[in-house]
Formats: structure tokens, sequence, C-alpha cells
């Protein structure tokens, strides 16, 4: 309601009169605000998963390797049919899951001692502490990791007199390094979880005669559990389609090696496309699971 | 909560635990830029600094950090206005298909990279047909780049009362005047964490890159290019070492200047 | 939400809809004996250099000093033909067939297994080989292949040729291998420290082995393979993998790897021997008794070239007697051009590869596209490379 008399200027009037015709819609106010993220979202996403979605029902000429946009469901036979693809898709799944379990394991210590223990100073400095190794290039790290698993090198050189050896399955590599790799993701969202939890309902725990054990697994844990999950989001989906780790510490196949490999050196993008909606599923299926348990107000 | 002492004390080994399993590698990476040799055997032979100046006489990595910094600069742009819109109306006001602006907004960097890259180059080359160049990278980084700002935004302005903004309105302030002078400076803080988490997304993503970059390298994809040359491996490393070094900066800064810590939300009184 | 989904379903059934209505043939040629190549025009004039060349090049090929500052013959033809050279190295041919396919490249480096595929997909040029200045002295051995021409008509500039060798650690693999029974082997020493090439014309090495060990399978050719000859090369193939430690595609993997020690024994490139040696790496190399597979390569102009002429430029400048000489000796393999043997440092190079040696060339069996066309009595019974690339990605698991 503008209550200023005529004495504003022209341009001004007409502003006041935008902003009124704003005030009155709601729908206009919230439409002008989503216009832009929903319409890039939407044309410029969505937009190209629909491409995607259409290129995996093409086929390819057997002779010259170009592709034919026809329609057909072959591509989605050989992936339902073949045994390997169910193999890997078990395998990257497995993996994925571990890959989350360890690094919730892993952040769950620090990301508690930075909520309700560290003073603000020693708070401020861990933050910074876990966020540096993102800044760090992931092909470095994961090359690092490469060299440290070589057969001369660092970890040899420590596990030896231990009479241990560096793991030669390429699947526990993998594991450990993408634990590694995702693990700040965890650590962030878990941290900002257990922050919110008040003081007030840990206390009314520890009244109601619950040990700090108990405090900790009926409550604390329980209203970490969006955060928790939101975490989880990223270490899962990014273990699902990552090639370039398995690629470079392994021989092992995942999901998207299979995929990368027909789309960017067989030439065969209708296969690639076909199998790629299998990840997409998996998450899609995973998100509203996690929108369930209220990830999305933890992120 | 009182935290027992014994407790204490487990809880600081286990976060020793985990930030030294964080920084090994970087360890190794910063001995090996350090390395006499091309190849990376272990032990180290010798130390040397000339892969430093290698580096810095190396065209190829100047024009990939330049080109890098470009792309990350114009994603962010994008993703803070896109983000912050969405996070507005989505904090602010309760509409059908509330969720779904959630849902759509994190798909992007919840559907694996390499799906998000096949798509947008299947949409560029099949159907736009035109030429890989700076701007798909550009449009591959800022989609998913959004939701980063998008997170951070939401959760200040949950934080932040809207009795402030209506009581703005109430003074006779337009919607505009009223998000410039009373939410802008709340939020600030928020959009400038965004922003940089965006940035260092931005900054190292690399398999969406690959899809949507044709000729042009950025940092990561360079990196990725000389992996395999023998002579520029130890090139990488000390362009890995310097990267992280100079960005203890920004972080620090903004950690400094966002009243919250990154991401999140302070714990109100009796919240 | 739901509404949300299914207006997203209706969407992509629209766009599907469309996208079904405008389809072009549907593999129109997937049984003809020869394959039709599509209508090109000849390139058959060179021009003034455009100032730029992009070329896509297998790892060593195209040598401007950052290797090896000795190594260099990329900077010569820059100033000699004012041509910036921007050459992208791939791993294998499907990756060049890919980045050609793309349109953004002026030629290739192209073997066996990738030109006939780009010459059927019209991504490449026939050339007159009047523009090639040095076709007179190009070996008879590789003009007019099946591999670089279609009825006469060449499509490229003759490269050179070389096989895969069986390479090993000599002090930590006791015994020289001299057959590739070594690595077939299941019950290997080395295990977990084998490596072999990560593409699926690996089955061709399969098969050939198979060709001397088991000669009632009858394989002649390891790329013409019937559905009994490619199951028992896959078969062979799955009993080799558990002692593979690594394949290997980008060819400094396996020089780190066996550097490291975490390779000790398998298939190689010259190359790839000659870095090892360079860093004093104990390494030696053999031709196995049953042969080897290997490569010829042309280069390919693409059909969409944005600078032909620095691509003749560059084809004239690298089959040159004394360029071609030096890819020759660095990369190791015979040199095309039969002039550039006076030219090599080492006088024995062309006699050590074999170079015009039409009986070691039936030894060798180059990289060729398998097709449905076994182009013998047995017909279109053959199995063709699509089904080549699937079992590979079954074979590694």
């Amino acid at each position: 309601m503008s209550a200023h008399p005529a004495t504003a200027p022209d341009g001004a009037a007409s502003r006041r009169r935008l902003a009124a015709l704003f005030w009155r819609f709601r729908a206009l106010r919230i439409g002008s605000l989503l216009a832009g993220p929903v319409g890039w979202l939407g044309i410029v996403y969505l937009g190209s998963l629909a491409v995607l979605l259409v290129t995996a029902f093409w086929t390819l000429n057997e002779f010259s390797g170009t592709i034919v946009k026809g329609f057909s469901f072959n591509n989605f036979k050989t992936i339902v049919q073949e045994p390997v693809y169910r193999k890997i898709v078990l395998r990257t799944v497995s993996i994925a899951a571990l890959v989350t379990v360890t690094d919730i394991v892993l952040a769950f210590p620090i990301a508690f001692f930075m909520a309700r223990v560290a003073s603000a100073r020693v708070k401020g400095a861990l933050i910074v502490a876990v966020l540096m190794p993102l800044w760090a290039s992931y092909l470095v790290k994961v090359y690092a990791w490469r060299t440290m698993f070589a057969n001369q090198g660092i970890l040899n050189w420590l596990l030896d007199p231990f009479g241990m050896h560096v793991p030669s399955s390429g699947y526990i590599r993998v594991w450990i390094v993408m634990a590694y790799l995702w693990l700040p993701y965890m650590v962030l969202p878990l941290y900002a979880g257990l922050e919110r939890i008040p003081d007030s309902l840990l206390d009314a725990s520890g009244d109601l005669g619950a040990r700090p054990w108990r405090t900790l697994r009926s409550v604390v844990v329980p209203l970490a559990l969006p955060a928790i999950v939101a975490g989880s989001i990223f270490t899962f989906s990014l273990t699902l389609g990552d090639y370039i780790t398995p690629q470079l510490v392994s021989s092992t196949q995942f999901i998207g090696n299979v995929v990368y490999a027909n789309v960017g050196i067989a030439n065969n993008l209708p296969l690639a496309s076909a199998f790629a909606t299998v990840p997409i599923l998996i998450m899609l299926v995973y998100l509203l699971i996690a929108r369930r348990l209220g990830a999305f107000e933890a992120l | 909560m009182r935290v027992s002492g014994p407790a204490r004390w487990l809880l600081r080994i286990g976060s020793a635990i985990t930030l030294s399993f964080l920084y090994a590698p970087l360890l190794v990476v910063a001995i090996y830029a350090f390395n006499d040799k091309r190849v990376q055997t272990w032990p180290l032979t010798g130390l040397s600094l000339k892969w430093f100046s290698k580096a810095l006489n190396n065209p190829g990595v100047r024009d990939a950090l330049l080109t890098s910094l470009k792309v990350g600069l114009a994603a962010t742009a994008i993703a803070l206005v896109l983000g912050t819109l969405a996070a507005y109306a989505v904090a602010r006001f309760d509409f059908f298909g509330k969720t779904t602006v959630s849902f759509l907004v994190i798909l992007p960097i919840a559907l694996p990279g390499i799906v998000t890259g096949m798509a947008l180059n299947a949409t560029f080359t099949q159907i736009i047909k035109t030429d890989l160049a700076l701007w798909t990278i550009v449009v591959g980084h800022a989609t998913f780049c959004i939701v980063v700002v998008f997170n951070n935004v939401v959760a200040r302005l949950r934080r932040t009362p809207a009795s402030l903004e209506d009581a703005a309105g109430d003074l006779g302030a337009t919607g505009l005047r009223g998000f410039v002078d009373i939410t802008f400076p709340q939020v600030r803080s928020a959009l400038i964490a965004g922003a940089l988490l965006a940035f260092a997304l931005s900054f190292d993503e690399v398999i969406v890159t690959t899809f949507t970059a044709g000729p042009t390298e950025t940092l990561p994809i360079w990196i990725l290019n000389n992996l395999s040359r023998p002579r520029n491996l130890p090139i990488v490393n000390v362009v890995a070492v310097c990267v992280i070094v100079l960005s203890i900066i920004p972080v620090y800064i903004a950690q400094r200047l966002s009243s919250d810590p990154i991401g999140v939300g302070a714990r109100g009184p009796g919240d | 939400m739901k509404r949300y989904i299914i207006t997203a379903v209706a969407a992509a059934l629209a766009v599907l809809g469309i996208a079904a209505c405008g389809s072009s043939n549907s593999g129109s040629s997937s049984s003809s004996a020869a394959f039709k190549v599509p209508n090109l025009p000849i390139v058959n004039t060179v021009g003034k250099g455009e100032g730029a060349l992009n070329i896509v090049v297998w790892a060593g090929y195209a040598e401007d000093g950052s290797t090896d500052k000795t190594v260099n013959w990329v900077t010569p033809f820059e100033k000699d033909s004012g041509c910036q050279v921007n050459a992208k190295t791939a791993n294998t041919s499907d990756e060049m067939v890919t980045l050609m396919r793309t349109g953004r490249y002026d030629g290739v480096s192209a073997s066996g297994n990738a030109s006939v595929r780009l010459i059927a997909g019209g991504d490449v040029s026939p050339i007159d080989t009047k523009i090639l200045t040095n076709w007179a002295d190009i070996d008879q051995n590789v003009k007019n292949q099946p591999y670089n021409s279609v009825n006469g008509q060449m499509y490229g500039a003759p490269h050179g040729y070389g096989a895969n060798l069986l390479l090993w650690r000599t002090d930590k693999v006791k015994t020289a291998p001299d057959s590739w029974g070594v690595v077939f082997d299941p019950a290997s020493p080395y295990k977990g420290k084998v490596t072999a090439y990560d593409d699926p014309i690996y089955i061709a090495d399969a098969a050939l082995y198979l060709s001397k060990t088991q000669p009632a399978l009858k394989i002649t050719n390891p790329y013409e393979l019937d559905q009994k000859q490619f199951d028992a090369s896959v078969a062979l193939l799955k009993k080799q993998r558990p002692i593979i430690g690594e394949y290997w595609s980008d060819y400094t993997k396996m020089q780190a790897a066996v550097t490291q020690g975490d390779t000790v024994l398998g298939t190689t490139w010259q190359v790839i021997a000659n870095l090892l040696k360079a860093d004093k790496v104990p390494i030696r190399t053999v031709l196995p008794k049953e042969g080897s597979t290997g490569w010829s390569d042309t280069w390919m102009m693409s059909s969409k070239a944005k600078h032909p002429n620095c691509m003749v430029k560059w084809m004239n400048w690298i089959t040159s007697p004394k360029v071609n000489a030096q890819v020759a000796e660095w990369f190791g393999e015979a040199p095309a051009n039969n002039k550039a043997c006076a030219q090599t440092a080492d006088k024995n190079h062309c006699a050590t590869f074999h170079q015009g040696d039409t009986a070691f060339l039936n030894q060798v069996k180059f990289w060729s596209t398998p097709v449905s066309n076994c182009r013998d009595s047995r017909g279109n019974t053959c199995v063709d490379y699509s089904r080549w690339v699937q079992a590979w990605t079954d074979i590694k698991g």
C-alpha cells in the first residue's frame, strides 16, 4: 500500500504501480522469481536429459559405425539380457553404499567435535581444514593415490615392515580412494546438522536419565539423520557415475567406465545413453527416499 | 550436553585420524612437486625446484588457468542470480510445486556428472548443432552450481525472519528496495560462501567439462591431458600444490566473513 | 509432484515421436558385400596454407620437442609451411573415429581398424595421388590396400607399419619368453603383473594365438572370425583376465606401470620400449613365434577439414624421406617411404623393422575392422565389430 502523496516523481510513480501489481498478485511475484531458475533448469537441464533419453533409442550402423536415428529397443534389450551389465550395476551400487557408510563413520567424530566440543576458533580452523582438500585438483589427488598404490610406492614401503601389502583388488582400491575423495562432502552437512540440534533437547535427555551414549543413539543420531542422508546423496551419486578413479587406480569396470567406453571411445552413443538411464533411475529413487527422510532441508 | 573428558579425547583422536587421512595424499603431491626425476618412484632420489620454473613458463598452464578463471566467474555469476532467485521463492513463499523446485535444483548435482555431460553434449552436438566452446562449458557449470548457492541462501533465509521485510514493506519499500536494503545485507555472507563453493566446484570440475569443452582447455582438462605426458607430469604436481596453497586465502576469507559457518545457519537460543 | 512427472513423461514422449518421425535410413548396408562409399569430391589441388592444422595422432607421431628436446619434426614443419600444428593424441582407433566424427579435426593417422570405418562413414576424403609428392617412393606393400583405398582410389598417404611386441622386465621374468603363451597362461607365476592392450581389437591377438595352437579352429584371418572362432577367442581372454593386473591404452600408463614394477610382462609398442630403455628400466622385447598383430597407418584428411591445404602439406612432410625416417625411428616402425631407409640414424633400422619385407608382412596381421562379411566361402557369418566391443566389456568383467 503506497502511503506517499503525489509529490513523488513520475518514474517512481510507475515503479510504485509495478510494485503494487507485484504485491497484489502473489503468483506474479513467485512466477517472476522462479522464471529464471526453473526456466534454465527445465529447458537446459531437463531438455538435455530428454535428448539423452531419445538417443538411447537410436542404433549404430554395423559397418561404418555411424549413428542411425531410428527407434529401437535394441540397446535396452542388450543391457537387460547380457549378464555383464547387471554384474557391473550391482558392483557399482555396492561400492557406492560402501563408500557412503565409510564416509559416515569417518566423518562423524570430526563433525561432532566441530559442532559441539570445539571452541569457536578451533571450529573455524577445522572448517577451513576440511574445505581445503576440496580445492586440490580431483585428478591430482587420484593420481597421488595411484602413485601411493604402486608396487614400489610409499604405502608398500610403510606396510612391508608389518608384513602387509597394498590391496591388489581394484574394487578395494577404488573404495579407499572414493571414500577419501568425498569425505569433505559428508563432513560439512553432518556438521551443520549436528550444530542445529538444540542444547535443550540434549539436556532434557540427560535429565530423563540417559547416559551420553544413550543420548547419542536415541537423540543425536535420529536428529542428525536428515543431514546424514543429505551428505550421502553426494557420496552415493559421485561414486555411482565416476569413471576416472576406477580407470586410474584399477582395471575394474563400473557403470561410468562402461558408459564412457561406449560414448567416448567406441562411439556407441545410443548404447551409452541407454546404460546411462540406469544411474539416473537409481538416483531418482534415492532422491525420493532422501526427500522423505527430510534430507532436502539439511543440505 | 556435557561431553566427558575421555570422550573428548576420543573425539580428538578420531578427528586427527580423519584429518590425516584427508591430508596424506596432498602431502604426497607436495613431495613429488619437488621430485628431481620425471618418474614418480619411491623413495625420491633427490629434490629440485626445477618444475616450478617450468610450470611458470608453460604457456598451456597459463592459458588453462585463465580459461578456468573465466569459466568459474561466469558460472558463479549465473548461479548466484538463479540460485538466489529460487532460494528466495522457496524460503519466503508457500506454493504448489515447492518441493519440486528443490528437487529440480538438486538434480544436476545429484545425477552423475557423466550423465549431465553426455546429455548436454548430445543436445549441443545433435540438436542445436553448435560447436563446443567456452559458453557451452559455462552452461554446464552454471547448471550444477545453482544448487550450491541455493542451499546456502535458503538456509540463511530460513534463519532470518521475514518480519523485517514486511516491516520494510509497511514503511513503503517496494519489493526490490526491500531486498536490496533489508534482505541482501543479511544473506550477503551466505552469498559469498555459496559463490566460493560454486567457484571451487567449477574450478575443479572435469567430467562434465570433458563433454562440453571441445578444444578449449580448462585447468582440469589440461591436467587430464598432461597426466599422460611424462615430461609434464611433475608440472601437474606443482600446479596442484600452488592451487592448494593459494586457495587458503579465499576459504579463510569466506570463513571470517560469514558470521555463520559456511553452509549453515547458527544455532539460535532455544532454537 | 505427480502432475510434474506426468508432464515430463508426456514431453519426453512428444520428443520421441518427433525424433522417430525424422529418422533416416536404418542400417541399409548391413548385409551388403562391399561397403557403399559415400560420394565425396576427390582432393586434387593444394593451395596456400591456412595457417593452422588440427590433427588426431597416435602418441609419438607428432613430436614437437616436448617429450624429448631432440625429437621434433613439428616445429620445422610449422616454420616451413606456416601451419601451426595442434595435435590431439588418441589412445585407440575407436577414440580416433569418435574424434574425427566431431568434424573438428583436419586429419588423422588412421590404422586399419579405423580407416575403413572412416571411409565408409564419409568422414575422410579420397585423395588424388598426384598431389602426394612422395607417392612414387612409397613401398608397394602399403599402396592401394583394402584398408586405405576403395576400388583403386586412395584415401590418404601411407605412413608406416609395425607389429605389437611382447615385453618383459629382465630382472623380474627369469626365462626370456618367445611365445604369446606366457600371457595366456592362467597359472602364470606373474599373476597380477601381466598387461594387455585395452581395446576390443585385442581379441584378434587371442585369435592369432589360437590360429597356431588350435589349428582345428581353422582361423586364417584373426579379424574375420565366425561365431565358433570368436567364442573360442573370447573364452581364452576370459581365462586370461585373472592374471591381468592392468589393461593399458594410454601408453604412459604402461610406461609408468613397468617402471614401478606393477607390470612385468605383456603387449607393448616399440616406442614404449624405447622410452623405458632411455629411463634405464631393464626390459627386452620380442616378436613371438606365433607372429603378432600390428598396424599399418595412413594419414587421412577429414571430409570436413577446415585447413585442407595444411593437411596435404603435412601429409607430404611426414612422408618425406628424412621426416619419415625420424618418426619411424622414434616410434619404432617401418617407414612407408623406401628412401627413408637411407636416412635413419641406425643403418639397420629398416632391416630390423622389416621395411618392404613381404614375407614378414604376411606374419603380421594388421589391425582391420571386423565386419560381418567374411570375404570368403563363409559368406556373411562373421562377427562384426559392434559385437567385439560388447564382448570386450564382458571379458573385462
